[in-house]
């Protein structure tokens, strides 16, 4: 867009009534383009925004249809009631359970890690670590979110496994344990940031409080920090069984691909993850039962997760809401 | 909150003062052990990766198609990949992430929509990766018929990581003081000129570094991928945009799944390689947000 020279050469009046008026109209028709272009972008910025909305109806819609026509050729009863999961053998399963039971469980050992870790190391960059310290270290321990997952299935299947065994002979080559472990520690940093979030935004005013009456560093942290941050802090422990019921390399790659009804972390077994990429490795027909089966447990997946996603997100809109 | 419900005054009160802070240096060790346990994890894990796939890097292994002989195995065709892909997420990805958090942060009315769109971008920040991949499969691979090709992938990889660069962007653009637009309109500016030449440069810094995390995270995908069929032997780079492809995590999830050891090495190296690339890249967030924060200052 070009500017007029706003000290036009005008030397008479009628030459100065002429340019003002030139300049007003031209305005004008500047105005006018400028008004439609402007609503020309603000329709795309909607529209990029519309996006993620666009995305999120992709994804029930794709899963939906194929879910559909599986539990058209199975019933949704053996589906939730039987024990076995066997739909790539000749004497077809399709009982969730197994690879239910299995995620459940490898959450449920890389929560045992993830959680208290993840809070202790909160705790400690919050509450104990002087600033600088805490902003050398929270970067480091970021690093471990951001090792993809391809890799930490190697660490769990060709170190974590082999060094178990030395402690634990039974162990089988694929195994629940390590895998569990592993991704708890995967988890750890994205507990450790989010409850550390939470507990910064508690005011410095009720630790000056509390200190005042007596209390030592301990029953502050235990006794005001904690309950003050307590809804961010189960954001974030929501936040982080989602995350490890969604993982899939780690539980690929170290936990095995046998679906069996265990409580033993100590055999293979095969997770809802693990079994949509084994499933998805081989050469399935678009159409096929087995391909259909992916969906069906994907959907058990999305459903298990956004469930738990918007609940973290209820906890998170309360614990800003108090603070801000 | 009373005074009764913080401490135990009164009822319980236990004077034992050397004992209470004694208490709370130990429970400040406690949580310095947790952090030197994830930071002693992450050592290992570097440490077992170089260890294991030192030796097997080399000009050769960068240069190499995947082979059946794992002494010849290299990843040219998973490197060239990843660059491609890295490049069209950064392309399909980036305008669209800023444009949506533009509009959120800038411009939406406070009505029910914007609250869906919120809530809706941070369920999807946290949707299984493997469920986009499925999503991948249904709409690009089949309905766009696209099949198992660079650009389908590329596009499943683009939806994955868009709520990161929108929830990272909007950060960003929260953090541009009000007087920055208040200033912007006051000198006449429209609504979008002040947005355009005044917030959003001021916000490019966090922009940026978000950007270059959420391609980070790109890279180092391997589920979705896998899901839309990407092919774990690939012994050729693609030439156009339709043609199947494969990328370092897939290489390496393959070498893995084999048994033999020589195998497992090859693995490390390749994991070495995507380590080194993803620490460049969050070297050069690092430095953007250095480099630029100092240009503008409030």
């Amino acid at each position: 867009m070009t500017t007029e020279p706003f000290l036009a050469p005008v030397t008479t009046p009628a030459e100065r009534r002429e340019w003002i008026l030139r300049l007003l109209t031209g305005t004008q028709r500047v105005d006018r383009i400028r008004r439609l272009r402007e609503s020309i972008i603000l329709s795309l910025l909607f529209l990029s925004a519309l996006i993620s909305v666009a995305t999120t109806i992709g994804i029930i819609y794709t899963l939906s249809i194929e879910t559909f026509h599986f539990f058209q050729r199975v019933s949704l009863i053996d589906f939730l009631t039987d024990t076995q999961w066997t739909p790539l053998f000749t004497e077809k399963h399709f009982g969730i359970w197994p690879l239910l039971t299995a995620t459940l469980l490898v959450s449920a050992i890389a929560m045992l890690v993830a959680l208290p870790l993840g809070l202790l190391a909160a705790i400690g960059l919050s509450e104990y670590a002087s600033p600088r310290l805490a902003s050398i270290v929270k970067p480091i321990l970021e690093i471990l979110a951001g090792v993809p997952t391809v890799v930490y299935g190697y660490f769990a299947l060709l170190f974590v496994t082999p060094l178990l065994k030395r402690f634990i002979p039974q162990l089988e080559v694929f195994n629940a344990l390590s895998a569990g472990l592993v991704m708890g520690i995967m988890i750890l940093p994205l507990v450790a940031s989010l409850s550390e979030d939470a507990m910064r935004a508690v005011p410095q005013s009720l630790r000056e409080g509390a200190y005042a009456l007596g209390a030592t560093k301990l029953e502050v942290v235990w006794r005001v920090v904690v309950p003050s941050s307590l809804s961010g802090i189960v954001a974030a422990f929501i936040l982080a069984i989602s995350r490890a019921i969604g993982e899939t390399m780690i539980v690929a790659i170290a936990m095995g691909q046998v679906p069996r009804l265990t409580l033993n972390p100590l055999v293979a077994m095969e997770t809802m993850t693990a079994y949509i990429v084994q499933v998805s490795l081989g050469d399935t027909p678009h159409g096929s039962l087995e391909y259909q089966t992916i969906f069906a447990v994907g959907t058990t997946l999305f459903l298990i997760t956004m469930v738990l996603n918007l609940l973290s997100y209820r906890f998170l809109q309360r614990f800003r809401e108090v603070y801000e | 909150m009373t005074v009764h419900e913080v401490l135990p005054i009164d009822r319980e009160f236990t004077p034992r003062l050397a004992l209470r802070k004694r208490l709370g240096t130990l429970f400040g060790i406690l949580s310095a052990l947790a952090i030197i346990i994830g930071l002693t994890t992450l050592g290992l894990l570097i440490a077992d990766v170089v260890r294991d796939g030192w030796h097997v890097l080399s000009w050769d292994f960068l240069t190499s198609y995947p082979s059946r002989r794992p002494e010849q195995a290299g990843i040219r065709s998973a490197l060239v990949g990843t660059f491609y892909i890295l490049i069209l997420v950064a392309i399909i990805a980036f305008p669209l992430g800023v444009a949506a958090a533009i509009y959120l942060e800038e411009f939406a009315p406070r009505n029910r929509l914007t609250a869906i769109i919120e809530v809706n971008i941070s369920n999807l920040a946290a949707v299984p990766s493997i469920v986009y991949g499925l999503l991948g499969v249904g709409v690009f691979v089949r309905t766009f018929m696209l099949g198992r090709s660079l650009i389908a992938g590329a596009l499943t990889l683009s939806l994955l990581v868009l709520p990161i660069i929108i929830i990272a962007s909007r950060e960003a653009l929260r953090a541009v003081p009000p007087s920055i637009r208040e200033a912007g309109l006051a000198l006449g500016a429209s609504h979008w000129q002040t947005v355009r030449h005044f917030v959003l440069p001021a916000a490019l810094p966090g922009i940026l570094t978000g950007t270059i995390l959420a391609l980070a995270r790109a890279i180092g995908e391997t589920a979705p991928l896998i899901t839309i069929g990407a092919l774990t032997y690939v012994a050729f780079t693609p030439k156009s945009l339709f043609d199947p492809f494969t990328v370092l995590p897939i290489q390496i999830f393959n070498w893995i799944s084999r048994p033999q050891a020589a195998f497992h090495e090859r693995a490390a190296g390749g994991i070495i390689v995507l380590l080194a690339v993803l620490l460049l890249f969050n070297g050069l967030a690092i430095f953007l947000r250095a480099r630029l924060q100092r240009r503008i200052r409030f």
